[in-house]
């Protein structure tokens, strides 16, 4: 009898999680500047115009440009993205600034937009000591700390700025790690990529507080094709942090950003994510396509980068962050926590390339399908023959919270030599029903149950973000996961 | 290029020949081919599921193909002994792509049924045409091919009920003395609740000719029976061999599927089970143990199309020298399936520097409850281990190899014949001293001691 009592019970939980409300999904009532929809290369030449960019930078979208339209998107992924008509998006969007003379104060929606998501602009208001780069649709609204890091010579601004002030370092990095070569969303960024944030801290120095950037995607038709490039030089050390989230919208909206990021010797970098970009309906409807690039560069020796995210956001994620471990005895680390529920698909993973001897890199991943989601893990560890002494650790656990849902595993493993070694393991199971009972003994109601085991589950991946960070994300998590009982 | 092309052209001139001499059901099989290689093209290296083997460059090379059905003068049951101590069989031969019954075949007379295609066509229709290229799929090329090119083939149905007394071995010889390429065909049929145990071997003969075996074997194991398939490769490194197997599992039946590669030139294996039953088992081994230029290329796909059967994945390689080993494996649940338990282990050990290791281990999963893992290794022999060993006294070599017998020790007791377990423990332990290949006498290298 038991048995049966639970379908329906489970079936009721779902219900009233998938009407559970998409907290950040309000629009921002702000007069926006938008390009004519469309892409060719006027649209490519006005958008650098727009920003007043110098001639090199141009070149360098128009070469993305043509090489995109050679290009295909993949098919690989275990997603299905429609069919886009990359004419019938609007490439450029930015909240339009009341008055030509007052550039430099946030316009008030603007700025109450960014309290309601609760990232507040004015220093004064901060307690917790993170600079913050807001960036909304295409343009960055206010960098905040500027000053303070400035005098350790860090430098943390959004990248239009940066080309303006700092053209010869962006120029240096920029597609380094990404070439616009590299892939369909690749190229489509680099040709019109619109704002982001550029991250330089110089030698030997440890950035005093957390960077953070909070993308927000506010105009309808549009797509947000950020670029963030962050550089450790040598002995350098920063903690950076992101943040994304998008009004409720029936139609899908785009996008498709690129993090480079460049670690030099002894250097590391810790990036960290939370993506809660508008996920759709309970039906499928809306959301947002998330299809991302995102790779690092150890380049010096001993250089470390980690990667921690927590996904839960986007109708398809598409993202795979990356490492290439090119210096002896450099670290790369990959923490995900990936979350699907309703018709949610994601397709996430890393890949870590060891080049240099001795490298080290480890993988967490923990997905957790509910609904009618597919939940991926895709990765890829290889180790070149000249790697020498390399390590790879990998796990990745699925957990599936109802029958409907889907939890895949798809890696690939290349060792090149005989003296690395590289471990992979992965389960697939669904939540222990006699941890389940056991709370309900102890008069857990099912859904806190759940929220208490997942969350469990997820713990060795939460506890790699910063604090700040992990309550949010650990919130977010018991949010939308809110009943998902299986 | 096309590799492909010169078998196409040479199928297009002997058409007439090649089908006068077959079945007709052959022959039906073969339009459906010719149309399905129209376009097709062999995958290259890197393309996806061959991240390590170029199909074209195997079967690139100008190989000879017997149209004509020339028998060869040697008798294999002369020319060879395939030996396993202790253990009573039933012996079937096939040189190059011909079958020959030996003297101890007629043993399980009256319940087995081996015959050749050519016979069973005539005793067996209704089995022959509701089974025969069913579950090999032929946009796969190199099973197209093999539908195309293939004159004959075996036949083995064990009727309903019926357990076979002795295994049937099949001893596979490449002794042509010249460049050769054979289409090895394989139809095994268990009735409900019947069981039988299949020994294949493949040998070559002659170390200095390039052989090519594309063989395709179709497993149909129904209600309630027990199969066990054990494949042996021992060839030389000039031998290339693609096998495809396949395999249709109803309720209740258990299927063991064992390949193992002791020497080789290329090979590539693929193992395609359907679990079309429930309470179904599946069992996959599969142990290389690779030196030299060896390369070998397994992939395994089982999908779970019914709730409640359970499957087993465990396979081991050891890599030494140039050697290359690539294992792909996935596990496939099935929505509405609940109650799988599927595991799959691949564990590899590198042994030289130039050794490489190409492993994606997948799940792919589409319900809740279940219990599915898959654990992937590379690494080298516990220095630990070995040091202990030789604070006993035993020599770094002699460490090093028991180790390694050791290591693939779980493969081989997988195995459900006790004589055959005895035997590869044997051959794996002069396998690993290096002697396997000096066997004296029988050319086929796994004469006894």
């Amino acid at each position: 009898m038991k048995e049966k009592e639970k379908p329906e019970k489970k079936n009721k939980i779902i219900e009233e999680a998938a009407e559970a409300e998409y907290k950040y999904g309000f629009v921002t009532d702000i007069e926006t500047e938008v390009i004519p929809k469309g892409l060719d290369e006027d649209v490519v030449r006005r958008i650098s115009a727009l920003k007043g960019e110098p001639e090199w930078l141009l070149e360098f979208r128009l070469k993305a440009y043509r090489h995109w339209l050679t290009l295909k998107a993949p098919t690989w992924g275990h997603v299905h993205v429609p069919e886009i008509d990359y004419q019938d998006i609007s490439y450029y969007a930015a909240p339009r600034h009341k008055k030509e003379g007052e550039a430099k104060e946030i316009d008030p929606e603007l700025k109450k937009t960014f309290d309601k998501l609760g990232i507040p602009l004015e220093e004064q208001l901060r307690l917790s000591g993170m600079a913050v780069d807001a960036v909304m649709d295409s343009v960055s609204v206010k960098t905040t700390y500027r000053e303070r890091l400035a005098e350790l010579g860090v430098i943390f601004c959004s990248i239009s700025e940066a080309v303006k002030d700092y053209p010869d370092l962006v120029r240096k990095y920029l597609g380094k790690v990404v070439p616009y070569t590299d892939n369909f969303y690749a190229a489509l960024n680099s040709a019109v990529f619109s704002d982001g944030s550029f991250v330089y801290i110089p030698k030997g120095v440890r950035c005093p507080m957390e960077l953070s950037t909070y993308f927000r995607i506010n105009a309808a038709q549009t797509g947000q094709f950020e670029r963030t490039l962050i550089v450790a030089d040598d002995d350098a050390y920063v903690s950076y942090l992101e943040g994304c989230t998008a009004p409720m919208r029936d139609e899908n909206q785009l996008h498709a950003a690129i993090v480079e990021i460049i670690v030099e010797d002894r250097a590391e970098v810790k990036y960290s994510t939370v993506q809660n970009w508008y996920p759709g309906d309970k039906d499928g409807k809306g959301g947002i396509y998330n299809l991302v690039t995102k790779r690092g560069l150890c380049r010096g020796d001993h250089s470390k980068l980690s990667w921690t995210q927590v996904e839960t956001g986007s109708a398809i994620t598409w993202k795979y962050p990356s490492c290439v471990l090119k210096g002896d005895h450099s670290v790369g680390e990959f923490y995900s926590v990936a979350l699907t529920n309703n018709w949610q698909e994601a397709d996430t993973g890393t890949k870590m390339i060891h080049l240099g001897k001795n490298s080290t890199s480890t993988i967490v991943s923990k997905g957790i399908s509910a609904g009618h989601s597919q939940n991926s893990y895709r990765g890829m560890v290889k180790i070149a023959p000249k790697a020498s002494g390399c390590r790879n650790f990998t796990q990745c656990d699925s957990l599936l919270l109802s029958d409907t849902s889907g939890a895949h595993t798809f890696p690939v493993i290349e060792v090149g030599n005989d003296t690395s070694v590289v471990e992979h393991e992965a389960t697939t199971s669904k939540i222990n029903e006699d941890q389940i009972f056991y709370c309900n003994q102890r008069g857990i109601s099912t859904e806190d149950a759940v929220g208490l085991i997942v969350n469990g589950y997820a713990k060795e991946v939460m506890a790699k973000l910063p604090m700040e960070f992990a309550v949010e994300a650990q919130k977010l998590l018991s949010v939308s996961l809110e009943g998902a009982v299986g | 290029m096309n590799a492909l092309q010169q078998y196409i052209d040479l199928f297009d001139e002997s058409r007439e020949l090649i089908e006068q001499q077959s079945p007709e059901l052959l022959n039906t099989m073969r339009r459906a081919a010719r149309e399905q290689l129209q376009d097709a093209r062999l995958p290259r290296k890197g393309s996806e599921d061959y991240e390590a083997t170029d199909l074209e460059e195997v079967f690139a090379h100008d190989y000879g193909v017997n149209v004509n059905r020339l028998p060869f003068d040697a008798d294999p049951g002369e020319a060879f002994h395939c030996d396993v101590p202790n253990l009573s069989t039933c012996l079937y031969y096939s040189s190059n792509d011909a079958f020959h019954s030996s003297a101890t075949a007629e043993r399980n007379i009256g319940k087995v049924v081996v015959e050749p295609f050519s016979i069973a066509a005539h005793d067996y229709p209704e089995l022959m045409a509701a089974h025969y290229g069913r579950l090999a799929n032929m946009d796969d090329p190199t099973v197209a091919l093999n539908s195309l090119l293939v004159q004959d083939g075996l036949f083995i149905y064990v009727p309903d009920g019926v357990v076979a007394e002795r295994p049937i071995q099949l001893v596979n010889i490449f002794n042509a003395a010249l460049d050769m390429m054979v289409q090895r065909r394989l139809l095994i049929i268990v009735g409900k609740n019947a069981g039988i145990k299949v020994l294949a071997c493949d040998h070559t003969q002659s170390p200095d000719y390039h052989y090519l075996n594309n063989q395709v074997v179709e497993i149909v194991a129904m209600q309630g029976s027990s199969v066990d398939y054990y494949d042996l490769e021992e060839s030389t490194p000039l031998t290339r061999r693609v096998s495809s197997i396949y395999v249709d599992q109803h309720e209740g039946s258990n299927v063991l599927i064992d390949g193992i590669t002791l020497t080789n030139g290329i090979t590539r294996n693929n193992y395609h089970v359907e679990v079309n039953g429930e309470h179904a088992e599946t069992h996959l081994l599969g142990m290389t143990i690779a030196s030299g230029e060896q390369h070998v290329d397994s992939h395994t796909f089982i999908s779970h199309n019914k709730p409640r059967c359970n499957s087993n994945e465990m396979f081991k390689y050891v890599l030494n020298d140039n050697a290359v080993g690539a294992f792909a494996g996935k596990i496939l649940v099935k929505p509405g399936c609940p109650r799988v338990e599927a595991y799959q282990g691949n564990r590899n050990l590198c042994g030289a520097p130039t050794a490489k290791m190409y492993t994606k281990p997948q799940l792919e999963i589409y319900t809740d409850d279940v219990m599915c893992s898959h654990g992937s290794a590379v690494g080298q022999l516990d220095e630990e281990a070995l040091f202990y060993m030789r604070t006993r006294g035993i020599g770094l070599d002699e460490a090093r190899r028991l180790l390694m017998q050791a290591f693939v020790a779980d493969v081989i007791e997988g195995v459900r014949l006790d004589a055959l377990k005895d035997r590869l423990h044997y051959l794996v332990e002069k396998r690993f001293a290096g002697t396997l290949s000096n066997c004296a006498g029988c050319l086929a290298a796994c004469k006894g001691s």
